[in-house]
C-alpha cells in the first residue's frame, strides 16, 4: 500500500522536472517584466554578440537568406517564432517569461509597450546603420524620437479591387460604404475583421479623425459598417486577397504587400489607396527587457537596418522599406509601384492609428454590433 | 488498433449472430447513412490533396499540377522543426492523459466515496472551458510556478514543449474520461465479479477481463486525445516558448499571409503517415491472429 | 468478494453512519481505493488546472488599465454587470441555439453511424473507426479552409443549387456554413463514445425484446435506445459544450458575420484587452454550462 501511493505521489513530481527539464537552458529572469520607469541601455559594442537570438515575428517577414547570413556572419543561433497577432504578442510579452530578444510589435503596440515599460531603451551607439532610416520615420507618434524601436517595414492599409468586374474605379471608401458605388463594383466586398482597421475605414469615409475617441463619431462609424452589410460578404482579417483572387469578392479591404504580393503582377487586379485618406502602419524592431543576449539583439537590428539587407528584405516581402540608404538596391517594379511607395501627396493623407486607451473597448463593442 | 480488437475476445460475437443484425431495409439505411458520413468527412479532404499539387499560392485558384509544395516544405527548416514538435507534444500528451483519464473514469465509475461530486465537477471544467481562457490562464499560471520554482528550488523553468504537454495533458484528461465513462457506465458487473472470484488478484482481474471490456472505450478516447491534440492552437499559442511552436500554431500565422498550399502538402503528410501507421499495425495484428 | 465492484446502479453511500463489522471495513477499503485510482488525475487536474483557474476567476474581479494591462486591486463587479448588456445576451442565445442545431445534427447522423460501426465484424470496425478518425489528423485550419473552396461562389454546392433554385445562392459566410463547419469538426465526438456504447451493448436483451414486442422499432425504442444513453449523452456534451464555446469555425465559416461568444471572449482578451471583462464572462460560461450538464446528466438517468 505505501509502495503504491508513492507512485503515485511520483507522477506529478515528475511532471514537474519535465518542464524543468525542458526549459532549462535559458530561462529569463521574469522581475524584469514589470521594473523601472527608465529601462538599462545596452551599453554594447558595434558587431558585438552575447548570445543565440530569439526573434519573434510575423508569419513569412524575413527572407530565411538574410537569417542565415546572420548566423554565418556572427556565428550565432537565431530561432525563428512567429505570432498571428499584436494582440497575442501583448499577452505573452506582458505575462512576463517570454523569452524572446527581438520582437516586432506594430506602431500603436510600440506605444503601449513602452507605457508598459517592456521594451528596452536602444543604445544608438550600437546601431550606427539607424542612420539610413527616412527622414518620414525618424519621429513617430508612437515612439518620438526612437528611443525604443526603429522601423522594419512600413506600408497602408487599403482597398484590393479585381478590376475585371469592378472595371476602372476611383479609390474611395465608396466602394464599400456607399450603396450605389458597392453595387456597381460587383456588391461583393469583404471588410478586415479588426475593430480598429475597418471602424477607421469608416471614419475616413464620413471624415473623422480616425483616432476620435468621440462617442457620436464612433456610432456614426458603426452605422455607416452596419448599413453596409447587405453587400459586405465576410469580415475577415486573413485571406482576403485569396477570396479576392478566388472570385469570392470583387473589393477588398486588406493590407498593401499582402495584396501586391499575392497579386504577382495581374494587370485584373490593383491595389487603391482611398483619397478620402487611409491608415499608415509600421512594423517595428524592438528589444524586451529581460532579454539574454542585449548585444545579439542590437547587433541583429543593426544588421537589417543595412542598405543592402534592408533592400533585400523589402524584395521578399514586397512591404516597403523605411530605410533610405536601401532605396537604390530595391527591385525597381517595387520602388517605382506608387501603391507600395506612394507620393508625397498621398504620404500627407496618411494617419498612424493610435491607442486610444479605455476607448478600446467602445471600438470593439461598436463594431461587435454593427457587424451582426 | 490492436487496443481496438481486443475488444472480440469476450463480448460474443454480434456479426456471426444473424438474429441480432438488423433487418434488411433498416441495414440498407444505416449503410447508406454510414457512405453519407464518410462522404461528408473525406470531401474536404480530397479537395486538400488535390489542391496541394496546385501549382498557384492561393487555394481557390488551380493554375497547373506542381510538387511545388512539397519541394518547398522539405527545405523549409521552420514547417519540419514545427512537424516534429507537434508529434513530440501529440505522443506525450496523448500517453499520459490516457492513462490518467482511464484511471480516473475507472475511479469515478467503479467507487463510491467521499467528495466525489467535486471531483466530477472538476474534470468537466475541461472541456468547457474557452480555449482562449484555457490559454490565458496557463499562461499566467506558469509565469507564476517558475518564479516559485527559481525562488524555493533554484530551478530555472521556462515555456517550451513541456507547458505545451502539460496544457494538452490538462484539457486532454477530461476528453479521455468522457469516453471511457460512457464505455463503463452500466457494463455488465457480473462479468467483472466472476473474474475478481476466478483470479487471485484484483490487478489480474482488471487486466484480463475490465481492460479488453473497456478497451474499445480507451482507444477512442486516446484517438480523441490525438486528435486534439495535434489541432490545438489557441493554448498552445500561449504557452510556446522559444523554437517549440507547433505545427498547427505555424499554420495559424500562415494562413493570415496566404500560404496555404504549403500546409496542405504538409497535411497530406501527416494523412499519408498516418494511414501507413494503420496499415503497419493492422498487418502486424492480422499477423498474430494467425495460428 | 461480491462486494469488491459496486454496480453504479447501487452505489453504497460513502457517508452514511458506519456499520460495525467486516462489510463495513471492505467498504470503507473500497473507497479508500477508488480514491487512490482517482488521485493521480485529480492531482494532476488541481494543480494544472483548477490553480490556473482560480487565477482567471481572480482576473474577473480586477480592473483594466488605460493600455489594457490588468490591475490587480481595486476589485470590483463591474466585469460581472456588464454580462447582462444586451449585446452579450444575443451573442449567447445566438450560440445556444447554432450549438443545439449541431448537436441534433451530430446525434442524427452519428447515432446511426456508429450503430452500423458497433454491428460489423470485430475487424471491419476497427478500419472503420480508424477511417473516421483519419480525416482529423490533417490540420484542422486547413480542413476548414477546404470547406470556404467547397461551399464557394464556383463550389459544387452552389453550382447545384443555382439552376434548381433559379436565384443567386450564398452558402459561404452564412450561419448555415458555421453549423456545417461545427458539426464537421466535432463528428467525432459524437461518434466515438456513441461507438464506445453501442459495440457494448448486450444484444441478447435485443432478441428478447424483439421476441416480445411485434415490430423491431419499438425494440430499438423499448431496449437499445435505453441501453445507449450514456454514449448520447456524453456524445452530446462533448458536441454541444465546445460548439457553443467555438471560435475559428465561426470567423472563418461565417465570415465574422456570425459572432459566437467564443470569438466574442476572444475579442476580450486579445482586442480589447479587457482581460477582467474576458474572464467574467468566461466564469459565467463555466459555471451555466456546468449547471446545464449536471442537470442533463441527471435526468439523463432517468429520461431522455
Amino acid at each position: 500500500m505505501k509502495l503504491r501511493r508513492m507512485r503515485m505521489m511520483a507522477v506529478p513530481t515528475a511532471l514537474v522536472l519535465v518542464v524543468a527539464a525542458c526549459g532549462g537552458d535559458d530561462a529569463a529572469d521574469d522581475d524584469g517584466a514589470d521594473g523601472e520607469a527608465a529601462a538599462p541601455e545596452a551599453g554594447c559594442e558595434v558587431g558585438e554578440v552575447d548570445g543565440d537570438l530569439s526573434f519573434y515575428n510575423w508569419s513569412e517577414y524575413m527572407d530565411p537568406d538574410l537569417i542565415a547570413a546572420f548566423e554565418a556572419e556572427y556565428d550565432v543561433t537565431v530561432t525563428e517564432d512567429f505570432y498571428p497577432s499584436n494582440e497575442e504578442l501583448f499577452a505573452r510579452v506582458e505575462a512576463g517569461g517570454a523569452q524572446y530578444d527581438v520582437i516586432v510589435p506594430s506602431d500603436y503596440m510600440v506605444d503601449i509597450m513602452i507605457q508598459e515599460s517592456l521594451l528596452m531603451a536602444l543604445d544608438f551607439d550600437a546601431i550606427p546603420n539607424a542612420a539610413n532610416i527616412a527622414d518620414d520615420f525618424t519621429s513617430p507618434p508612437y515612439d518620438p524620437g526612437l528611443e525604443f524601436s526603429v522601423p522594419y517595414q512600413w506600408g497602408t492599409t487599403g482597398i484590393g479591387v479585381d478590376l475585371s468586374v469592378t472595371g476602372e474605379v476611383e479609390a474611395s471608401w465608396a466602394l464599400m460604404f456607399d450603396e450605389a458605388t458597392a453595387t456597381a463594383a460587383g456588391g461583393r466586398v469583404s471588410l478586415l475583421d479588426d475593430p480598429r482597421e475597418t471602424m477607421a475605414a469608416a471614419l475616413y469615409w464620413l471624415g473623422h479623425d480616425p483616432n476620435t475617441t468621440d462617442e457620436e463619431q464612433l456610432q456614426e462609424a458603426a452605422d455607416v459598417i452596419s448599413s453596409a452589410r447587405p453587400w459586405t460578404t465576410a469580415f475577415t482579417s486573413d485571406q482576403y486577397s485569396d477570396l479576392l483572387l478566388g472570385g469570392e469578392t470583387a473589393v477588398a479591404h486588406g493590407y498593401s504587400g499582402n495584396f501586391l504580393d499575392n497579386f504577382g503582377g495581374d494587370e485584373n487586379y490593383a491595389y487603391l489607396i482611398p483619397e478620402e485618406g487611409a491608415t499608415i502602419w509600421t512594423d517595428n524592431l524592438a528589444v524586451l527587457t529581460d532579454t539574454d543576449a542585449p548585444c545579439t539583439a542590437h547587433t541583429f537590428i543593426d544588421f537589417i537596418l543595412d542598405a543592402e539587407n534592408g533592400a533585400q528584405l523589402t524584395n521578399w516581402t514586397f512591404y516597403a522599406s523605411p530605410n533610405a540608404a536601401a532605396e537604390e538596391f530595391i527591385l525597381p517594379e517595387i520602388i517605382d509601384n506608387p501603391a507600395i511607395y506612394p507620393d508625397h501627396e498621398m504620404m500627407a493623407n496618411l494617419f498612424f492609428l493610435e491607442d486610444t486607451g479605455d476607448a478600446e473597448i467602445l471600438f470593439t463593442d461598436l463594431f461587435t454590433q454593427a457587424k451582426s | 488498433m490492436s487496443v481496438v480488437d481486443a475488444a472480440s475476445g469476450p463480448p460474443p460475437d454480434v456479426a456471426e449472430d444473424s438474429v441480432v443484425r438488423p433487418k434488411r431495409t433498416v441495414e440498407r439505411i444505416l449503410a447508406g447513412n454510414a457512405w453519407i458520413v464518410f462522404a461528408f468527412l473525406y470531401l474536404p479532404i480530397l479537395l486538400l490533396v488535390v489542391l496541394s499539387f496546385n501549382d498557384n499560392r492561393t487555394v481557390g485558384v488551380w493554375t497547373e499540377p506542381s510538387l511545388r509544395w512539397y519541394q518547398a516544405m522539405f527545405t523549409d527548416r521552420n514547417v519540419l522543426g514545427a512537424l516534429r514538435n507537434s508529434l513530440v507534444v501529440a505522443f506525450i500528451s496523448t500517453v499520459v492523459s490516457t492513462v490518467l483519464g482511464t484511471a480516473a473514469a475507472l475511479s469515478l465509475e467503479r467507487f463510491r466515496y467521499r467528495g466525489q461530486r467535486a471531483y466530477d465537477g472538476l474534470l468537466y471544467l475541461p472541456v468547457i472551458i474557452p480555449d482562449v481562457t484555457m490559454a490565458v490562464m496557463m499562461l499566467l499560471f506558469f509565469v507564476q510556478a517558475f518564479d516559485l520554482l527559481g525562488a524555493v528550488l533554484g530551478v530555472n523553468a521556462s515555456f517550451g514543449i513541456g507547458t505545451i504537454s502539460l496544457s494538452h495533458i490538462a484539457f486532454n484528461i477530461s476528453f479521455v474520461a468522457v469516453v471511457v465513462r460512457a464505455r463503463l457506465a452500466g457494463l455488465d458487473p457480473s462479468l467483472e465479479e466472476a473474474a475478481a472470484d476466478l483470479y487471485a488478484s484484483r490487478w489480474q482481474a482488471f487486466r484480463r477481463v475490465t481492460l479488453p471490456l473497456i478497451a474499445p472505450g480507451v482507444a477512442g478516447g486516446a484517438l480523441l486525445a490525438l486528435t486534439l491534440s495535434l489541432d490545438e492552437v489557441v493554448i498552445t499559442s500561449f504557452v510556446a516558448g522559444p523554437g517549440s511552436t507547433t505545427l498547427p500554431v505555424y499554420v495559424f500565422g500562415l494562413v493570415r499571409r496566404g500560404v496555404t498550399p504549403l500546409i496542405n502538402a504538409v497535411s497530406v503528410l501527416m494523412l499519408t503517415g498516418s494511414m501507413l501507421l494503420v496499415l503497419t499495425s493492422l498487418l502486424i495484428t492480422r499477423r498474430r491472429d494467425e495460428p | 468478494m461480491a462486494t469488491t465492484l459496486e454496480p453504479r446502479t447501487t452505489p453504497p453511500p460513502a457517508d452514511a453512519a458506519p456499520e460495525l463489522g467486516l462489510e463495513a471495513d471492505a467498504e470503507r477499503a473500497e473507497s479508500r481505493r477508488g480514491l487512490l485510482i482517482g488521485l493521480p488525475s485529480l492531482a494532476y487536474l488541481v494543480v494544472f488546472f483548477a490553480l490556473p483557474l482560480v487565477i482567471v476567476v481572480v482576473y474577473s474581479f480586477a480592473t483594466r488599465s488605460r493600455t489594457g494591462r490588468t490591475i490587480l486591486g481595486d476589485w470590483n463587479l463591474d466585469s460581472y454587470a456588464r454580462l447582462f448588456d444586451p449585446l452579450v445576451l444575443e451573442i449567447a442565445l445566438r450560440s445556444l441555439w447554432l450549438a443545439l442545431l449541431t448537436t441534433l445534427i451530430s446525434l442524427a447522423f452519428g447515432y446511426p453511424f456508429a450503430y452500423y460501426l458497433a454491428t460489423r465484424s470485430p475487424k471491419v470496425r476497427g478500419i472503420l473507426l480508424v477511417l473516421v478518425m483519419i480525416p482529423f489528423w490533417s490540420n484542422f485550419l486547413v480542413r476548414t479552409y477546404a470547406w470556404r473552396v467547397i461551399l464557394g461562389r464556383d463550389g459544387p454546392f452552389v453550382r447545384l443549387l443555382e439552376p434548381i433554385l433559379g436565384t443567386d445562392v450564398q452558402l459561404l459566410f452564412t450561419p448555415f456554413a458555421v453549423v456545417l463547419g461545427l458539426v464537421y469538426g466535432y463528428m467525432p465526438f459524437m461518434i466515438l463514445p456513441l461507438y464506445a456504447t453501442i459495440e457494448r451493448l448486450d444484444f441478447s436483451l435485443v432478441e428478447a425484446a424483439r421476441d416480445l414486442y411485434a415490430s423491431g422499432w419499438q425494440a430499438f425504442l423499448k431496449v437499445t435506445w435505453p441501453l445507449s444513453r450514456p454514449g448520447v449523452i456524453a456524445g452530446s456534451l462533448l458536441v454541444f459544450i465546445p460548439s457553443f464555446g467555438a471560435y475559428v469555425t465561426p470567423e472563418i465559416l461565417g465570415g465574422g458575420r456570425t459572432t459566437m461568444l467564443g470569438s466574442y471572449i476572444v475579442r476580450q482578451f486579445l482586442s480589447a484587452r479587457d482581460w477582467p471583462f474576458g474572464s467574467a464572462l468566461s466564469v459565467a460560461v463555466l459555471l451555466v454550462m456546468l449547471a446545464a450538464a449536471v442537470v442533463y446528466l441527471r435526468s439523463g438517468g432517468r429520461n431522455l
